[in-house]
């Protein structure tokens, strides 16, 4: 059996900010990732972010994991990486299994967990959601901006929120034809930067749309969409045909919590958050003593705010295993902060009356 | 919506099965996983989940909020039985 002190499920942007504020209070790390390579998400993330200097604004999603690994390197002797690992289960005496590429499977007993799992993309039903040439939107840009091959020639985008935006932008900027972007949502729901960027480039975006069916033999080749009234329920005779080969779904991300939920932690379906979510108190520790959670496993954000998350997580499970830090408050303070800015707007407003739903507050999980 | 839509991409179940499992009272996620194995393949049941969990609340009125998931239980992927029995014996 493998001991660690605090391990740390997922490599990604909160899983390695909860590394770096565990490591930098003295805490020994281990973190555990699926992927062959750390960073998540940020991977594929080749435009610049928004948000404030602290959340490295400006700068492009795919070089804020070499900022971040630069950071986590000044406390190596309290780290250690696993990647190519996968965390298969958690048990109820504190137990954890990994399973290494798919020849080595071991047990981990570490005296915390921060669960920095991220989330999982939504699907949608329609019929021939199967065809070849339809894809979900994380995988389209993992083609394009990890492994440089083009999806497809035209694509119909489903979803306008940011992700969806963004892909299509990138998409254009691969040389690929966007011909619309449909949402079901009567508004678009990413930044309107983006969106009236994407317009002036002369790609429509269809609100109050959606995918009515898919058509083609051996891959997509056309897809039919139509209007849905405010119940969501679609509307006949206001069907339109697109020739697309492919279809990129970007319906939304539910967070990845089965983990947390077969560990027996208190969960609760929170559609702000976007899914299942564990209840967890202001220090990030869920119903269970010592599991932590932080990230888009927490309910679905942008990577900023699961950077800080990660980073508040870490603090405070480092704290509860006896690594408390001089500057401990002033730390949790900022980082409080930082999250406050972040939800500051709409977005967040919508997104803290998600949080005011699973924060428990008291003595019994301090 | 045509039914022969396919809900379930790992075990290639429709929704035509779906609501007529529904139609005939299994109205819970952990049911319909029995009969169909829904939720048992590789993705298990991140993808069909909401999918299936929103056409049981659609049918028996309930809010998405209170349908039941299945119970996670490890391992959340594939491990092969010998390593299982390794690790058992060190």
């Amino acid at each position: 059996m493998k001991q660690a002190e605090l391990l740390i499920i997922g490599g990604g942007p909160a899983g390695l900010c909860a590394a770096i504020s565990a490591a930098s209070s003295g805490a020994s790390v281990l973190v555990a990732e699926r992927n062959k390579n750390l960073g998540g998400q940020l991977v594929k993330q080749t435009h610049m972010f928004f948000g404030s200097e602290k959340q490295y604004a400006s700068t492009r999603g795919i070089d804020i994991t070499g900022i971040l690994l630069h950071e986590l390197n000044k406390y190596k002797e309290n780290v250690e990486i696993m990647t190519d690992t996968t965390i298969v289960g958690m048990f109820e005496d504190g137990v954890v299994t990994a399973l290494h590429k798919e020849d080595n499977y071991f047990k981990i007993k570490p005296n915390a967990v921060v669960v920095a799992t991220g989330a999982f993309e939504k699907a949608l039903a329609f019929p021939n959601n199967d065809l070849p040439g339809i894809y979900g939107a994380g995988a389209v840009q993992t083609l394009m901006n990890v492994y440089g091959v083009k999806p497809g020639n035209k694509v119909l985008m489903v979803g306008a929120g940011n992700i969806g935006l963004i892909v299509s932008y990138q998409l254009m900027q691969a040389g690929v034809q966007v011909v619309a972007i449909l949402d079901a949502a009567p508004k678009i729901g990413g930044y309107l930067v983006h969106a009236s960027k994407i317009r002036r480039m002369g790609v429509p975006i269809l609100t109050s749309h959606t995918v009515k069916k898919a058509i083609g033999k051996e891959f997509l080749e056309k897809a039919i969409v139509c209007q849905v009234d405010d119940k969501f329920n679609q509307v006949e005779g206001t069907e339109m045909e697109f020739d697309v080969d492919v279809m990129c779904i970007s319906v939304g991300l539910t967070p990845l919590n089965e983990l947390l939920s077969m560990r027996g932690c208190q969960m609760k379906y929170v559609p702000q958050l976007s899914g299942m979510v564990p209840l967890r108190n202001d220090n990030y520790e869920t119903s269970i003593e010592n599991v932590f959670a932080a990230g888009d496993t927490t309910g679905v954000e942008e990577a900023s705010a699961a950077m800080v998350e990660g980073y508040l997580a870490g603090l405070c499970a480092a704290a509860k295993i006896g690594h408390m830090t001089d500057d401990f408050e002033e730390r949790k303070n900022d980082y409080v902060k930082q999250l406050e800015s972040l939800r500051s707007g709409p977005v967040g407003k919508h997104i803290l009356s998600g949080i005011e739903q699973i924060v428990i507050k008291g003595e019994q999980y301090v | 919506m045509d039914e022969n839509t396919i809900i379930c991409r790992c075990s290639d179940v429709t929704l035509k099965e779906v609501r007529e499992l529904i139609r005939e009272g299994y109205v819970t996620f952990d049911e319909i996983k029995r009969i169909t194995r829904i939720g048992m393949g590789p993705c298990q049941g991140k993808t069909c989940g909401q999918l299936v969990m929103r056409e049981i609340a659609n049918a028996t009125g309930q809010n998405i909020k209170d349908v039941k998931f299945q119970t996670n239980r490890p391992p959340v992927v594939g491990v092969k039985l010998g390593l299982i029995a390794e690790e058992g014996r060190r």
